[in-house]
């Protein structure tokens, strides 16, 4: 190898960890990069079971907390198995009025899917997207963003 | 319930408004500077006339209130410049005979509008005529009848007539919005359908509020309305029938239809449908209720919008990574990308003239307005703000109408929707008055063609 690529590769090495150190991921009181991670909006469905999860701009992936979150609810509808839900998915004021739409109810199939995944019946699961329509803070802010970026279940009966 | 018949003769009694004797024009490809200053005479009503129509109209004066329309049109088009009628030296009806050419020189008027308003069978005979005051020249004169109830549709109709005359293009002020009227608190927010005069008057409510609805748009004949409605909170598309008020949930869908606009000849409706995460882009044939898919991406596709020849679609998908903008054949064939700038596009909607398509693009925290081809080249942005989208054309392709919010604190103070329109140049910024806070801005095509 010569020099010049050993150098080279130094060089890469030394940019790529500037670039991943400016993304690391910043914690900020109630937030983990973007994502919510406070507990003022949450609701309980029972004692120890939040109602909501929340996302980062843009995405539908479901957070570790978000998984673990789904896992109580999974568990609380196996045990009140009478019990059917409503996903309710949101999106925040920063995006077009169409496609937050559709981003809602992504985020809420994404919900939906990981209950499944914990046993719960589809058809005991309905989804709905209200877009931006019905945030929980009217905040123009990246705090009230974060809260309103949700998928909320909501006992249907 | 009756359709509403606007009963307009035209009738035109002179023939001398040929292209070759114009000496004024209007150029309306480049932002216009220096609005054209012209002088719209109060339209002169005999005694027995004005008296009637104070009976029927409850109005002092038709004949200034029809002038008022065509003068207040003139300006928000930002080409003209209506002069002060207080400056007029000669008497409305003698103006209309034989105007002194001087006397309107004089006050800087290159063209002049005239009228006479009379009752001639219990309706509204109102004759105008166009002068051209540099050449002392008649550059057109027009006559039309209607139902007194239609006076403002008169000075539009003016107004058409005198923006086609000195522009080259047809004019787009005999026409109406449809939009939603938003109240309440913003977490919980109040939507009615509304639509209005493109000047912000007879504003109707069609829907009372008690579900959540949005994106109203209009058919080719403006007779029918679909729009996405969240009725016994199932979110569906929907079609509404403004004359007869009858709504119905358009095809049979098992998850949530949203984004929906007319085809070009006003028999399909295209629009997407959110199934198990997944939106796709779908029509449905209003007579055979036929349904077809579109598109097939797992990706979100929404926002699709026709061109004028109804051989293409444009739409927003975000099968790339982010929303960008997209062009497919309208068999779903060819699909295309077609924005490559920075930043995030959605709503993309074709020009009534086929050759731009306009879009609502997020950048670094801020919402554009812009245009570019069909080819996605020669992008223009047109305004910048906190929050704007959602851009619908003018039926001439000249204006664009589209809604702003502004920033607000966590208990909603602050907030506001309004709906705004620019030129296509970028000039002529202006907020459109509506009763209400509102949205989702869609304009007809004009009402007399």
């Amino acid at each position: 190898m010569s020099l010049n690529k050993i150098f080279r590769n130094t060089l890469l090495v030394f940019f790529a960890s500037i670039l991943l150190s400016a993304c690391a991921v910043k914690t900020t009181g109630k937030m983990q990069g973007d994502v919510y991670t406070g507990k003022d909006t949450v609701e309980y469905l029972a004692s120890g079971v939040p109602d909501r999860v929340f996302f980062a701009t843009n995405e539908t992936v479901l957070t570790t907390a978000s998984r673990e979150t789904l896992r109580k609810q999974a568990s609380w509808l196996r045990k009140n198995s009478k019990i059917n839900v409503v996903l309710e998915g949101h999106a925040d004021e920063r995006g077009t009025r169409e496609y937050n739409l559709a981003l809602g109810e992504r985020r809420a199939n994404a919900a939906k899917d990981y209950l499944m995944t914990y046993g719960i019946s589809g058809n005991r699961i309905s989804v709905i997207s209200y877009g931006k329509e019905r945030p929980v803070d009217s905040g123009s802010n990246p705090l009230a963003w974060s809260k309103n970026r949700r998928s909320v279940t909501v006992k249907a009966n | 319930m009756k359709r509403i018949v606007f009963l307009i003769y035209i009738c035109l009694f002179t023939f001398n408004w040929g292209k070759a004797w114009s000496l004024i024009e209007v150029d309306i490809t480049r932002g216009n500077l220096n609005p054209l200053p012209l002088a719209v005479s109060p339209l002169s009503v005999d005694q027995n006339s004005k008296e009637k129509f104070k009976d029927l109209l409850k109005l002092e004066d038709i004949g200034a209130e029809i002038s008022k329309v065509v003068e207040n049109n003139l300006r928000q088009s930002g080409l003209f410049n209506p002069l002060d009628p207080k400056a007029f030296l000669q008497k409305p009806d003698i103006a209309h005979v034989k105007p002194r050419f001087e006397d309107w020189a004089l006050i800087k008027a290159q063209a002049l509008i005239t009228g006479e308003v009379k009752i001639v069978d219990e309706k509204l005979r109102v004759e105008f005529r166009l002068w051209d005051v540099l050449a002392g020249k008649e550059i057109m004169a027009l006559a039309f009848t209607t139902v007194s109830e239609n006076w403002r549709r008169v000075g539009h109709i003016i107004t058409d007539k005198v923006y086609q005359r000195l522009t080259g293009e047809k004019g787009y002020f005999d026409t109406r919005i449809i939009y939603v009227a938003e109240e309440g608190l913003k977490t919980s927010r109040i939507k009615k359908l509304a639509i209005m005069d493109q000047d912000g008057f007879n504003t109707k409510y069609l829907t009372l509020g008690n579900e959540l609805v949005l994106t109203p748009r209009f058919n080719p004949t403006n007779q029918m309305v679909t729009y996405l409605s969240y009725f016994k909170n199932l979110p569906r598309v929907y079609l509404l029938d403004i004359e007869t008020g009858i709504q119905e949930v358009v095809g049979d869908f098992p998850g949530m239809t949203f984004a929906p606009r007319f085809s070009p000849d006003g028999k399909k409706i295209i629009m997407s449908f959110a199934k198990d995460g997944n939106s796709d882009i779908y029509t449905m044939d209003l007579e055979s209720r036929e349904v077809e898919k579109i598109t097939n991406h797992p990706s979100i596709d929404t926002s699709p919008s026709y061109s004028p020849d109804g051989k293409y679609i444009c739409f927003n998908s975000d099968r790339s990574g982010y929303q960008q903008i997209y062009v497919m054949r309208s068999d779903g064939s060819k699909v295309k990308r077609i924005s490559f700038g920075n930043g995030l596009y959605g709503t993309p909607v074709w020009s009534p003239r086929g050759d731009l398509i306009a879009f609502t693009k997020l950048h670094k925290g801020k919402f554009y307005i812009g245009v570019m081809r069909t080819d996605g080249t020669g992008e223009r942005l047109l305004t910048e703000n906190y929050y704007q989208e959602a851009p619908s054309w003018s039926p001439n392709g000249r204006v664009l109408i589209f809604y702003r919010e502004t920033k607000s604190d966590s208990a909603g103070k602050g907030f506001s929707a309004k709906l705004w329109s620019i030129d296509l140049t970028g000039y002529n910024e202006r907020m459109v008055k509506t009763e209400t806070d509102a949205s989702d801005p869609s304009w007809s095509s004009l009402l007399t063609d």
